[in-house]
């Protein structure tokens, strides 16, 4: 019996390894293909930084982005890209990254054997081993990775092999680290959420006037990942969108301290929502926090992309950031020996920010002409997502703030960030570092 | 077993006689041949990828194409150095479970274990920086990591020898608990406030011969001159540490007095008291050791290999570890196959997902079937099934053999 024993034990051992390794099993059904509603406006961006500032730095994020050089007649045939994912399609995250790749991939005429994706890759040396990998299986002309976490290793792979461009997503240390070959990029998605969050507050609206709740409980409940510049700048845009339209607005934020825990996820939404938030909104990226959402029946405006088809009767709208105009910028920079800047920050006219479809069984009326005319004002210049009219700290506007820009152990705050009263996000780096605690949104 | 009629089971299993070790490799290896015909079968089926590409990818994996291997030549290898060196790490955790196991102790908490290590090795190095010489530095996290690791392998110990305590449930909490730590000090240490990435340490802190502050140095990158980008002394020192445990851990287990009481008190703790064997001390000494060998893992982790540290550090390695040894009937030299068994199975995987763009779960699918087949075929090795006849006489005796294998499979 003894031997039956061990052999049961080792069978349940393989059982439960089986089912520590298959971490990302749970699919979601998001649906990448939506049509956006933004429409490109020609239009420049344009916040009011001016270079003729004492200690100017290179301003290269944003509004001064390089324009995108010319395809026309090179030839793509020796390219290879290569793509590393934290996680695979089951994660929203990472699944819009892969949908972009095969976007720009048709976009720029690349076959299978130039794209190569590689998945679920953690934040550590075996990020530097798939860089690596990349370039010396497939000869991999650009390597771009996708979670922050990969950044030290890329820049590790970025020094062995100068002759190779290194891209990473959301990452913060281009600017500091100065190689030619290692790259930073983000969006600015702060204006996508705000946007999104227009909606939400017309959700409010419409519950208030409906007599559902009352001006008072207008409270929105958000699910974050981490309590850090990203999440921050993401929810405090989406809050002050919200608060545009529905000035007594509150907000309560729930951190995972996980990018992707769909139980954890699940769980916060659904603590949210019980403590009286009538509308959900997250920054994490399994479908934990919508479905809890389809569930109990509460709207949600959603990230990442639109999560229509799980969440029929709760999803509002979603946005999102598109990186196939990073991966063909990139790609044109490549083919024309053109130097891609140490960041980027793609915006509305890059077509870097999205949102999908409004879903107008859940959304309140008019919230798509809304969104319309504030994009409208963002993308001339005429509202500005972090105002600092439009939000106080500890009661009082603020007219300074120092931001940790430059990634250090100390969290030494080094750039001054308001300028004629508006935070400027995303322009001294392409990453966010709004990272203030502001009026109306409670940290639980 | 199956019940065929009122009396009569269909089929018994009979413990065999011990079997030539030529006759069991053959099972062995038609196991492994069938899991792959499966594998070809499932795969063509459900993904409708060819299995011959499918293998061909899987191959390519360990040491390159055609190629990839002319380009580089064994020394410059990254592929096949990086299979050696996770074969090294997956081997050390396994050596670290290996006594314990054979004293029957359930030690699933090897994956915490390690992480202690983990975590002991990433904070000296850390918070102690430059402010001693390298080599101290990787001498103290050494220290450091086998004190963490040992720490957190005599707490079950204590518990299971004083209060006889549920040993496998308490290791597998206190791998949570080793998690949670770590997730704790992740947000302490991490460089950009809030985001709890620890990333690469002390990669600006560089020693005075071009190394960096508590990573391994590449003791063998002067016995390679010549080459462009050797990727040996990278890995070869890992792989040596190992190696030189192995054969230390065998001879222990094979050779020293203390291997023997582990064995005496594995088979049977009244045995073991009635010869003189004091059963706790025994027991709390192997956990010692099982948990210093897991702090020097953490170590080699860390030091050699990540130079950060995060929940996933040790990324399921500390269960893992326990087929391997498991598998390898806790013999230290077989446990090097073994181990290698299993990150070339693994290494296969997201190569496949890159290639031929299936997803990564699908070669997990497809690992465990080997496993399963691998498994499956050590239980035919040790039993053999025998069909009932029409002649009751022969059942009976069939049933006899399977109570006296019981009783006498202590062995």
């Amino acid at each position: 019996m003894k031997k039956f024993l061990s052999l049961l034990l080792v069978a349940l051992m393989l059982v439960s390894i089986v089912a520590c390794g298959g971490k990302d099993d749970e699919t979601s059904s998001v649906n990448p293909d939506s049509s956006q509603t933004v429409n490109e406006e020609n239009d420049a961006v344009s916040a009011d930084v001016e270079s003729d500032d004492a200690e100017s730095i290179d301003v290269e994020a944003s509004e001064d982005l390089p324009s995108v050089p010319s395809l026309e007649g090179k030839d793509l045939s020796d390219l290879t890209f290569g793509l590393i994912c934290l996680h695979d399609e089951n994660s929203t995250y990472d699944k819009n990254f892969i949908q972009a790749m095969y976007e720009a991939q048709e976009a720029l005429g690349l076959s299978d054997d130039q794209v190569k994706i590689v998945t679920n890759i953690p934040e550590g040396s075996e990020c530097y081993d798939a860089a690596v990998e990349l370039v010396e299986d497939y000869d991999c002309d650009i390597v771009f990775a996708n979670s922050f976490g990969h950044e030290t290793y890329m820049i590790q792979a970025a020094k062995e092999y100068p002759e190779v461009e290194f891209c990473h997503a959301t990452g913060t240390m281009a600017h500091t680290e100065k190689l030619d070959n290692f790259h930073n990029a983000f969006a600015s998605i702060y204006e996508g959420r705000y946007l999104a969050g227009i909606a939400a507050g017309l959700k409010l609206n419409e519950m208030i006037e409906n007599g559902d709740i009352t001006a008072d409980e207008a409270k929105m409940g958000y699910v974050g990942a981490f309590p850090y510049a990203e999440v921050k700048s993401g929810y405090t845009s989406f809050y002050l969108g919200a608060k545009s339209v529905c000035p007594s607005v509150t907000m309560d934020v729930k951190f995972t301290n996980s990018w992707y825990d769909e139980a954890l996820e699940k769980e916060a939404a659904l603590a949210l929502i019980d403590s009286d938030c009538v509308l959900i909104s997250q920054h994490a990226d399994s479908m934990g926090a919508p479905s809890a959402c389809e569930q109990a029946g509460v709207p949600n405006v959603s990230y990442n992309g639109s999560t229509v088809e799980a969440c029929p009767n709760t999803f509002i709208v979603s946005s999102r950031i598109n990186w196939a105009p990073y991966y063909e910028y990139i790609v044109a920079c490549w083919a024309n020996d053109v130097a891609i800047p140490a960041d980027w920050c793609g915006g509305i006219n890059e077509g870097s920010v999205v949102l999908t479809d409004v879903n107008s069984k859940a959304a309140a009326e008019g919230t798509v002409d809304a969104i319309e005319a504030a994009k409208k004002e963002i993308v001339d210049g005429t509202r500005y997502v972090f105002d600092t009219a439009n939000f106080t700290v500890a009661g009082e506007k603020i007219s300074s703030y120092l931001a940790d820009v430059d990634t250090d152990a100390a969290f030494t705050k080094d750039t001054e960030v308001v300028k004629d009263g508006i935070f400027v996000e995303s322009i001294y780096r392409s990453a966010p570092y709004f990272d203030i605690d502001i009026d109306g949104i409670t940290i639980k | 077993m199956q019940i065929k009629s009122s009396r009569e089971p269909l089929f018994h299993l009979v413990k065999r006689d011990k079997i030539p070790w030529w006759k069991a490799w053959l099972i062995r290896i038609g196991a492994i041949l069938l899991a792959l015909v499966a594998c070809a079968v499932i795969s063509e089926l459900i993904t409708g990828v060819k299995p011959k590409d499918l293998f061909t990818t899987i191959l390519h994996s360990w040491f390159g194409d055609a190629d990839y291997r002319e380009k580089f030549s064994i020394v410059q290898n990254r592929k096949f150095w990086i299979l050696l060196q996770e074969t090294a790490i997956l081997l050390c955790v396994a050596l670290a479970v290996t006594p314990a196991f054979k004293m029957r102790f359930w030690n699933i908490g090897a994956e915490g274990q390690v992480l202690m290590g983990c975590l002991a090795s990433a904070g000296c190095m850390l918070l102690i920086g430059d402010s001693v010489s390298p080599s101290m530095l990787l001498v103290i996290m050494f220290i450091a990591a086998v004190v963490a690791g040992a720490i957190w392998a005599i707490i079950p110990a204590i518990f299971k020898a004083q209060w006889n305590t549920n040993e496998t449930l308490f290791t597998l909490m206190l791998n949570y608990v080793a998690m949670q730590i770590v997730a704790y000090f992740c947000i302490e240490w991490a460089p950009s406030n809030g985001s709890n990435v620890v990333g690469v340490i002390n990669r600006d802190l560089e020693t005075a011969d071009g190394g960096n502050y508590g990573w391994l140095p590449n003791i063998f990158e002067g016995f390679v001159k010549d080459v462009e980008r050797p990727r040996m002394p990278e890995y070869a020192h890992i792989i040596l540490i190992v190696l030189v445990l192995t054969a230390l851990m065998f001879i222990y287990l094979r050779y020293s007095k203390q291997g023997y009481e582990i064995s005496v008190v594995g088979e049977s703790e009244n045995t073991a008291r009635y010869i003189g064997i004091n059963v706790k001390k025994v027991i709390l000494r192997t956990m010692l050791i099982s948990g210093a060998i897991c702090g020097i893992a953490g170590f080699l982790l860390v030091s050699g290999i990540e130079h950060t540290i995060a929940m996933d550090t040790v990324g399921g390695r500390g269960f893992t570890a326990i087929m391997v040894s498991w598998l390898a009937k806790f013999n230290p030299f077989v446990m090097i196959v073994t181990s290698f068994l299993f990150v070339i199975m693994d290494s296969g995987a997201s190569k496949v997902a890159t290639d031929l763009r299936v997803n990564e779960s699908f070669s997990e699918v497809l690992t465990a079937l080997i496993i399963f087949f691998i498994i499956g075929c050590e239980f035919f090795i040790n039993y053999k099934i025998v069909f009932s006849r029409r002649n009751g006489k022969k059942l009976v005796s069939a049933s006899n053999a399977v109570t006296s294998s019981d009783n006498d499979n202590s062995k």
